[in-house]
């Protein structure tokens, strides 16, 4: 089936320019993200999920964080070479994030009403009457009862799943294409998360909002993603739906790290563990990245980064164990199929 | 066999302080009339969401904060009874690892002197012996020798959280609190830290009390559980009765929230709505009544009673009276 990205993003390396010197988070990365699907992009500490979405909304701490190649096409337009002034316009209208702690970004001074329509008033030039009956609709939307109370009601009188609840009210209020979330529901017990997760598949279905869902969660890809992005020291090992890369993984990455979960369904005498330490970002910068943890590591994969490698139907993997199986997948720019 | 350690009705209140003289204007009660008992060698293990009292307890059993009530035998002795000294003397069997490797260890001070520490606290052995021991321990949780000159900033997360541990063991403890142990890992460090302490725990006959909200994790690690809820204890039972056959509705509800890490299983229901209510104001009766989908008319009136329902496997629900 012919489809078209709303985002693409194509070659993308940023870095960190610190008193140590230059330190590479993000290493050249492409990916998609198509109308109406949720994508996950999974890893762990410092693997570079977060900065990668920080690229995308142009939100990189200065001065020290830069972009220093790579595009990140929204629609047409290169939001690497978007002024200060369009990312505004951009950022809350056509792109919105929602964080891991939502009092991290909501005002603890103003209303919940006002934050939300003042979201409306920038970016929707509608009227005062219009902002609050459209705030008030979005938060029943997300399923909080009594809305038009809690219009008045300011962030530190809501728990910590109303919170985010509001977060993503405010995140949707404007209809963006692209709805970046960066570990949501990390900071809230697992009830609640289930909830939170519920509401965002649910909120997916019914307004056609593509997601883009960082997580470090595995459980939380496979009970909410439709394709899943991994990412391993700054760059993506291996990616495909998620079918595919939870029945049959193949970069050795991958594999380790979905047997290394404690199963809630039956208990192993000894879980599966990966040798070694999450390396710090910067830290390994020729070959294979994962060349030092990996079970199947030969002399080539030290000094020689692996291709990526397109194995079938979308589902790539960048390690050395393919060159039989798999052509290579072009690095900078991969064609929609 | 007596149990290592038995809790009996145990319960600690915190006062909530209000205006310029602290007027105690109410409290929180945070461990509410809990009793459980732990053999030797075996991991219990305490789950439960945020504000449950689960960390609560864990403090408690090693009295690094005061209970209004009940008895903590350790060994058949009550250590509530203990004088200052005597206590201070006692922790040498009773250790704690603690959930953020990053906060509880001495940034100052070499990995070398951290182990040491215990060890002079509770005057054992020379010098030298001494050294000997923090080498020996080093080896024993995975590090090298050569990382005791170090400082705890030039390790990772996974690597001082085995700092930590071989801390909690220096002076051969026969009981470790382990509070949220793996929490701050990331998942294939989680996995490591989970091994090591199993094969710690059969090298040296420890007895766990293992502390987490992640049911996945204390599925593997843990041969009993109790389920927290609110300060009260809802249900125990053995770790795969529990598991396989959960009574408690909140129980029920908590593995049913688990995500799992398989695209092909459905957890679409939702079975347990609204929010934890404030610890400070809890619901009469049940305290999970205003949560439970199997809510009748007595959980808002009456509070269930502790009974033991099957053989080992205790729970309070008016379902199950």
């Amino acid at each position: 089936m012919e489809r078209k990205p709303i985002l693409r993003v194509e070659g993308l390396q940023t870095s960190f320019f610190t008193d140590d010197g230059e330190i590479p988070a993000v290493d050249n990365i492409s990916f998609q993200v198509y109308p109406g699907e949720i994508l996950g992009i999974v890893g762990e500490s410092g693997c570079g999920k977060s900065v990668t979405s920080l690229s995308i909304m142009g939100l990189l701490p200065a001065p020290q964080g830069k972009i220093k190649a790579g595009s990140i096409f929204l629609g047409d337009e290169d939001l690497v070479k978007a002024s200060e002034k369009r990312m505004r316009e951009i950022r809350g209208n056509e792109i919105a994030m929602i964080f891991q702690e939502p009092m991290t970004s909501l005002n603890p001074l103003f209303k919940i009403g006002n934050q939300l329509m003042e979201a409306l008033r920038v970016h929707k030039k509608v009227s005062k009457e219009e902002a609050f009956q459209r705030s008030v609709e979005m938060l029943r939307l997300v399923g909080l009862p009594r809305a038009e109370e809690l219009m008045n009601a300011y962030p530190h009188e809501l728990s910590g799943g109303m919170r985010q609840r509001v977060m993503i009210a405010m995140a949707l209020i404007c209809g963006p294409k692209v709805l970046i979330a960066d570990e949501p529901t990390t900071a809230l017990d697992v009830t609640i998360q289930a909830q939170i997760l519920h509401l965002m598949k649910r909120l997916n279905e019914k307004l056609h909002t593509a997601i883009l869902l960082i997580t470090h969660d595995l459980g939380v890809v496979a009970q909410v993603c439709q394709r899943v992005i991994v990412m391993y020291a700054g760059k993506i090992v291996e990616e495909g739906d998620v079918q595919t890369i939870f029945q049959n993984p193949k970069h050795p990455y991958t594999k380790g790290l979905l047997q290394s979960i404690p199963d809630i369904r039956a208990k192993k005498e000894r879980l599966f563990s990966i040798p070694g330490n999450v390396p710090k970002p910067g830290s390994i910068r020729q070959g294979c990245r994962f060349y030092t943890r990996c079970m199947f590591r030969e002399e080539r994969c030290r000094l020689e980064d692996p291709p990526y490698y397109e194995l079938e139907n979308q589902h790539r993997s960048r390690c050395w164990l393919h060159e039989k199986e798999g052509k290579t997948a072009d690095d900078t720019v991969v064609a929609s199929s | 066999m007596t149990p290592l350690l038995q809790v009996r009705n145990l319960k600690k209140e915190f006062p909530i302080k209000k205006g310029i003289f602290s007027r105690t204007v109410g409290s929180v009660k945070a461990v509410n009339d809990i009793s459980f008992s732990v053999n030797e060698g075996e991991t219990f293990a305490l789950v439960g969401e945020s504000g449950c009292g689960k960390s609560t307890t864990g403090k408690l059993l090693l009295r690094l904060i005061e209970p209004q009530g009940g008895e903590v035998l350790f060994q058949n002795e009550n250590i509530l009874t203990f004088s200052k000294e005597k206590m201070r003397k006692a922790r040498r069997h009773m250790q704690m690892v603690f959930q953020d490797p990053f906060a509880s260890l001495n940034p100052r001070q070499t990995v070398e002197r951290i182990l040491e520490e215990p060890l002079i606290v509770h005057n054992i052995g020379t010098a030298k012996e001494r050294k000997q021991k923090v080498y020996e321990m080093l080896e024993i949780v995975g590090l090298q020798k050569e990382h005791g000159k170090r400082y705890p900033h030039q390790f990772s997360g996974g690597q001082r959280q085995r700092i930590g541990i071989a801390r909690a063991l220096m002076t051969n403890p026969k009981l470790i609190v382990a509070d949220e142990p793996v929490s701050a890992l990331d998942v294939s460090i989680q996995s490591q830290i989970l091994n090591l302490l199993k094969d710690l725990q059969k090298q040296f006959q420890l007895t766990y009390i293992f502390i987490s909200h992640d049911l996945g994790v204390v599925r593997h690690i843990s041969d009993r559980v109790g389920v927290m809820y609110l300060g009260h204890m809802v249900e125990m039972a053995d770790s795969e009765k529990l598991y396989a056959e959960p009574l408690h509705p909140y129980t029920k509800a908590l593995l049913d929230a688990v995500p799992i890490a398989d695209p092909n299983v459905e957890r679409e229901v939702i079975t347990i709505k609204g929010e934890l209510p404030s610890p400070a104001n809890p619901p009469s009766g049940c305290v999970f009544h205003t949560r439970c989908a199997q809510c009748m008319e007595i959980c808002k009136k009456a509070k269930p009673e502790w009974k033991e329902v099957k053989p080992g496997h205790y729970v309070a629900c008016h379902l199950y009276s």
